[in-house]
């Protein structure tokens, strides 16, 4: 296996963008992500994209075809890959496997979802489409419903509550105020998250993350060339996936197993702790899923993660920061585009550039993408370069 | 040719639900709904009450306010989309009422929300033209909103009749503009009972884009800003948007406040902006200027630059917003449901 670093990132404002189609955005991420990364579009050898729910939301399948097509890459192989919420970042992790092995060089990766396009109704059914279809929607549950379930049961073992939920949704929505790119950059107080619209018992509307439309883009290449091209790197030293089961009923209400399993095998790859990382974005689609995710990755001890959050231990200047981007909440949630938004975020901070929410001499950052209610994780710890 | 309103009328159904007896019904919150929609309460149409009676109130105050015989009344556009008929026109009825047929130019017209402020643009042409002495633009609606949505909080019923001339008018009309696009934000199919509307997507790239683009069409053919008027008057799906629309466009509350009405009687479309203008020619003064930018779901605002003459001391509209609002009967959800229409065996 050969060594890999991203050498260019790019992404697309977040938000209601009620005058970009997801061909606009595709082309705004991946254009910014080769611009970035100074190389020519003849340079890239083949395309991966991520992306949940076009066919539903939009009538659009065959999106890497659309995707090459309008970053005018053709003839280059494009292929599609969809993991639910991980759908990007299992591109990103196909994508270095592609370079790794030795076939390609250099490779694009990109991620994107158009949501505002649907009702939210129909973008709600379309969510649900990662879950377990005849087990859980077919049955009434929704996602809210599911990670409510979980929520209710993390709080009646371990004392979790609400406002440690809420302080979660107050930091991403802190952190989304530095992020030029983020589609909700204001700040919020743990009262507003209480006093919002009740969605699943004890989930309110701000504890959950929001429809979005955005693309984002990263251009990986093989690790010497990118080292001999003098190019501003960062080094992919772990990639892992985990998988569980579909339907939430049959496993644990208080963690996602594949996060751990995933994050243990990064660690090992990488051959570092968690106490080594400098920032983590992590998968938090509602606030009880951070508080699983850096409880799952080993940031916090089980049980602790909603304490540690009320205790600021995850703002920029904790003792972890978590989500520096904003996070899904506050960010945004443009499905198949987070898992790279994720990868643009972590090499921001690793290159220094995260301008008002950059965390002080970062040297490693992990990436944590889920699918579902858990049935998908994908964990990428990727490391400052040396140039 | 000057062309001015001589008259105006308008008419508001005295029941009232409050969105709070809605919100009781669906679980929502109150305090909720008020907040969120700048709204306690909404107009309620009585049992025999429709946009073409409502109209015909409108219409008989105008031309009682106008002081003039409705036979010399050349012309007459009704916009709404509540019309009662889908076929044969509303403003027959109303021409009938004020005795102006047969000799005038007449029809209906629909454009969601600005098809009341479309019809005063079809008469103020004529008489800008020279066709005719006198013409009419009326907006009236009892507008639906489907049970449980969000639209059942504000969707009210009322009508207001403006009748102009080119001469003797107690505020002059000295500009108008138009802007549209194909913006689908909010419809109604043929044949189907409630409106459907794109969300969220009603909101920036619906209202504010359009209303914005009426307001700044408006002042750069008048060339003014807004500190140049002393009122300003904005289409008002809910009592939220007109105010955040001001804030942007630079407009203050003091010049909004007196022709902001949706707050006490709900949306009333077609009507909407033209008895927020008519409330504000309640209380103007010689000399006021007041700009008025419709907006029509689909999508388009059309903008009136106006200033009242001095004629206005001496002809003051006997029913006032604050008249004809001042008894009110407040109903319970069922028999809102009655009124409206909503219960179906």
């Amino acid at each position: 296996m050969r060594k890999v670093a991203v050498v260019g990132v790019g992404m697309s404002k977040f938000g209601e963008l009620w005058d970009k189609s997801l061909r606009d955005l595709v082309i705004e991420a991946g254009l910014n992500a080769i611009k970035d990364a100074n190389l020519e579009g003849s340079e890239i050898q083949a395309l991966y994209g991520g992306t949940m729910a076009s066919g539903r939301l939009l009538g659009q399948e065959h999106v890497s075809a659309l995707i090459v097509d309008a970053m005018g890459l053709n003839p280059i192989p494009a292929t599609r890959m969809e993991g639910a919420c991980a759908s990007g970042g299992l591109a990103f992790r196909n994508a270095y496997f592609s370079v790794a092995s030795g076939m390609y060089d250099t490779v694009v990766v990109g991620g994107v979802e158009k949501m505002t396009d649907a009702s939210t109704a129909e973008a709600v059914t379309a969510l649900g489409g990662a879950g377990d279809q005849e087990w859980e929607l077919l049955q009434g549950a929704t996602f809210p419903a599911l990670y409510a379930l979980m929520a209710n049961k993390h709080m009646k073992e371990y004392g979790t509550t609400e406002e440690m939920l809420a302080s979660v949704s107050v930091k991403n929505h802190a952190n989304a105020v530095h992020n030029k790119y983020a589609q909700f950059r204001r700040a919020i107080t743990i009262d507003d998250v209480l006093n919002s619209k009740m969605v699943a018992d004890p989930l309110k509307v701000l504890d959950c993350s929001p429809i979005t439309d955005g693309a984002s883009a990263v251009v990986i290449m093989e690790l010497e060339k990118a080292k001999k091209s003098g190019l501003n790197y960062v080094e992919v030293v772990a990639s892992a996936q985990a998988s569980d089961t579909l339907a939430l009923h049959d496993r644990s209400l208080t963690e996602i197993k594949a996060t751990k399993i995933a994050g243990d095998q990064a660690y090992k790859q990488a051959g570092i702790t968690p106490k080594d990382i400098s920032m983590a974005e992590v998968h938090d689609c509602f606030t009880i899923a951070e508080i699983m995710a850096i409880e799952g990755l080993g940031f916090f001890d089980k049980g602790k993660g909603g304490q540690a959050s009320l205790d600021g231990e995850t703002q920029l200047d904790g003792k972890i920061p978590i989500n520096t981007s904003g996070g899904l909440k506050a960010c945004g949630h443009p499905v198949g585009a987070t898992g790279v938004k994720q990868i643009v975020e972590a090499t921001w901070q690793l290159r220094g550039q995260a301008e008002g929410r950059q965390i002080q001499d970062a040297e490693y950052a992990l990436t944590h993408n889920v699918g579902g209610s858990g049935a998908t994780a994908v964990v990428h710890i990727l490391k400052r370069g040396k140039n | 040719m000057k062309v001015g309103i001589l008259g105006y009328g308008m008419d508001i159904p005295r029941y009232r639900i409050k969105a709070g007896e809605i919100a009781r019904v669906w679980g929502e919150e109150e305090d909720r709904i008020v907040k969120g929609l700048g709204l306690s309460e909404k107009s309620v149409p009585g049992l025999d009450e429709d946009a073409a009676t409502l109209a015909v109130q409108a219409a008989r105050r105008a031309v009682k306010h106008a002081n003039i015989s409705g036979k010399l009344v050349n012309s007459i556009y009704v916009g709404s989309e509540s019309h009662p008929y889908a076929v044969k026109p509303t403003a027959t009825i109303v021409a009938e009422s004020i005795g102006a047929t047969p000799d005038l130019y007449i029809a209906d017209h629909e454009f969601a929300c600005k098809a009341g402020t479309a019809s005063m643009i079809n008469s103020y042409a004529l008489i800008k033209a020279g066709e005719i002495d006198y013409g009419m633009g009326i907006g009236t609606d009892t507008s639906q909103g489907r049970p449980g949505d969000a639209l059942e909080y504000s969707a009210g019923a009322g009508a207001a009749a403006f009748l102009m001339s080119n001469k003797d008018f107690i505020a002059e009309i000295k500009g108008i503009y138009s802007y549209a696009t194909d913006t689908p934000d909010f419809w109604r199919r043929e044949h189907a009972i409630y409106p459907s509307h794109g969300g969220r997507f009603t909101g920036v790239p619906g209202y504010f884009k359009h209303v914005a683009g009426g307001v700044a069409g408006m002042m750069k053919k008048m060339g003014t800003e807004p500190k140049d008027y002393d009122y300003a008057v904005f289409h008002q799906p809910n009592g939220k948007f007109p105010k955040q629309m001001a804030k942007q466009l630079g407009f203050t509350t003091e010049q909004i406040n007196p022709g902001l009405v949706t707050p006490f009687i709900g949306n009333t479309y077609s009507a909407a902006s033209m008895i927020g203008l008519g409330a504000t020619l309640d209380i103007a003064k010689p000399g006021d200027k007041i700009l008025m930018a419709s907006f029509g779901s689909g999508a388009g605002s059309d903008a009136f630059h106006i200033e009242v003459t001095e004629n206005i001391e001496n002809n003051r509209n006997e029913y006032t917003f604050e008249r004809i609002t001042k008894n009110k009967k407040y109903l319970d959800y069922a028999n809102y449901a009655k009124h409206r229409k909503k219960l179906i065996m």
